[in-house]
């Protein structure tokens, strides 16, 4: 068996793309996000509740798509809850590194331990932009999905 | 010139794969089985030979050179048009157009010739099963010029839904535009029937062959179609070329739609008169050495017994839809009787991209996703779905490892 094969599509993977956390619109959200991919057809919609101070309160997300844009999306939601802007931008910026098997430690060590089960992705280059879908809608909610 | 081969009435595929030396390159260390052919065909070596052949020794710009070289690249390149003619059995070979691929051959029509006859609320006629390249040129004549576009559906099972193409040519017909063979469910049109009706109500009839022209025999003037498309990268021939085929007296009225050299007969500060056709819808230097390398690619086809290469390709098709049929966690969308070797299914608990990334990992090559057909997505109340696509070099091997593929991703992915 393939073994970067098995790392993609681990256990922990598979079940979050089949019981993604924080499923669901949001009602009352103050920022989101719809992103598309047209070349495969994911879709993943954002929804946050940021606090004055910009701090992400509650995170829910929807979509369609294959197991990689969806497990990422809701490891993303259990990652992002709660941070501040500052700090969900170093996340993003550390993933994206992760999953093209960049150097850039700028992962704190808790979230290293969480996101590293998308770290079998650098194997599998065609597929990394499924990983980053939800992330850069993410960052699109933040920056231009005012509600 | 490179010559044809002997005709054989038998086919072997195993000595024809020898010809695409492509297919002897494992993938991520597996044997390779090519199964998106449907996509673009692997090119044998006798088309790269010729191609090499032309441009090492008598390669020029074509038409109004005088020196050796270009008149001998001018005759090159006009017997690749008679090359297209006689494989598309085209009356007269300057009814035949070369173009970049299918995709420009379509809008060529769509801009030179529908467009100039488009009045609001006038109708165009589509199946739910075209590709993008026969979807999008109409959409522009309705986002622009106000025409309508009219959906002629297909059944449950892939076949399409003749009577509904009764219902859709009405007094306000332009244009009928359908595919000779869709590209994701294998359905083969009865064009002969199609073109029949249209004609009975005064309608002409384009027809997208991209993958028709590859696996069925095509007979354009027994068709009586008016207009057909192909492209030569899926004929295992190169990229960038394909052919338009219309009936003379529709290019003769036809105006241009690229401007520049090659298509005019005349220049004046004041005016303009144009090239008759075929040059006048070839403006610029074409591409000469693809045009080369598509006629030798169907000079190769031809070699074959072509009704064998066919029984094959649809032996394949029935042994995988078999090999399909004891996967009750598999659904084949498209069952047309009579349907050419394309097979499209949705697995369960998986999604396509996952599929295919797990096939990729096997050596197995197929296409996941809309395949550039999403109105006939929405039809089935698909997304997406996994495309495995044969050719003449494609044998029950490649059939196997794809079957064994799909029950490793099963064993990955779990059971949803």
């Amino acid at each position: 068996m393939d073994n970067s094969l098995r790392e993609l599509y681990q256990e922990v993977i598979l079940d979050h793309s089949r019981h993604p956390r924080h499923y669901g619109a949001l009602d009352g959200a103050t920022h989101k996000a719809e992103g598309y991919n047209p070349l495969c057809g994911d879709r993943v919609n954002i929804y946050l509740v940021l606090d004055a101070q910009g701090r992400v309160t509650d995170i829910k997300f929807e979509g369609k798509g294959c197991a990689i844009s969806q497990a990422s999306a809701s490891l993303m939601t259990e990652m992002l809850a709660g941070k501040s802007r500052v700090e969900a931008e170093r996340l993003m910026q550390g993933f994206l590194h992760l999953v093209k098997g960049e150097d850039g430690g700028e992962l704190p060590e808790d979230a290293r331990e969480h996101l590293e089960v998308m770290g079998g992705l650098s194997a599998f280059p065609m597929r990394v932009k499924c990983a980053t879908l939800a992330w850069h809608t993410f960052k699109s909610a933040l920056e231009e999905g005012a509600q | 010139m490179i010559p044809a081969r002997a005709l054989r009435l038998d086919f072997d595929s195993q000595a024809a794969a020898r010809d695409f030396a492509i297919l002897a390159k494992p993938v991520h260390g597996k044997r390779l089985a090519y199964l998106d052919s449907g996509a673009s065909a692997q090119k044998p070596r006798q088309v790269f030979d010729a191609m090499r052949t032309f441009a090492e020794s008598e390669y020029a710009n074509v038409h109004r050179g005088v020196h050796y070289l270009s008149g001998a690249a001018t005759d090159r390149y006009e017997a690749a048009r008679r090359t297209v003619q006689k494989f598309l059995n085209a009356a007269r070979e300057d009814e035949i157009v070369f173009t970049k691929g299918g995709t420009e051959a379509i809008n060529l029509v769509a801009y030179s010739y529908l467009a100039p006859n488009i009045q609001p609320g006038d109708e165009i006629v589509l199946s739910v099963m075209e590709h993008h390249s026969n979807i999008v040129p109409w959409h522009f004549l309705r986002e622009r010029q106000g025409a309508v576009l009219r959906w002629v559906d297909v059944r449950d099972d892939g076949s399409l839904d003749i009577e509904s193409l009764d219902d859709a040519i009405s007094g306000k017909t332009r244009l009928v535009a359908i595919t000779h063979m869709s590209n994701v469910l294998g359905t083969v049109t009865p064009l002969a029937e199609i073109v029949k009706r249209a004609h009975a109500k005064g309608v002409p009839v384009l027809a997208d062959g991209c993958q028709g022209a590859v696996h069925e025999m095509v007979d354009v003037q027994a068709l009586d179609v008016d207009f057909y498309v192909v492209t030569g990268h899926k004929l295992y021939g190169p990229t960038g070329i394909g052919a338009l085929y219309a009936k003379r007296a529709y290019l003769k009225a036809m105006r241009p739609f690229n401007g520049g050299g090659e298509m005019i007969r005349e220049v004046r500060r004041e005016r303009i008169t144009y090239a008759d056709p075929p040059a006048r819808f070839e403006a610029g230097t074409p591409p000469i050495i693809q045009a080369v390398g598509l006629a030798s690619a169907l000079d190769y086809l031809s070699g074959f017994d072509r009704a064998a290469i066919r029984a094959h390709e649809h032996d394949l098709l029935a042994y995988a839809r078999e090999g399909l049929r004891n996967l009750n966690w598999v659904r084949v969308i498209g069952d047309a009787p009579g349907k050419g070797a394309i097979l499209s299914f949705e697995a369960e608990g998986m999604h396509a991209h996952d599929l295919a990334t797990i096939l990729d990992r096997e050596g197995v090559a197929v296409r996941a996703g809309h395949h550039c057909a999403q109105v006939l997505m929405e039809r089935f109340g698909v997304t997406s779905t996994t495309r495995a696509s044969f050719a003449l070099y494609n044998t029950k091997a490649d059939v196997d490892a794809l079957l064994a593929g799909l029950a490793k991703a099963r064993e990955i992915l779990g059971h949803g």
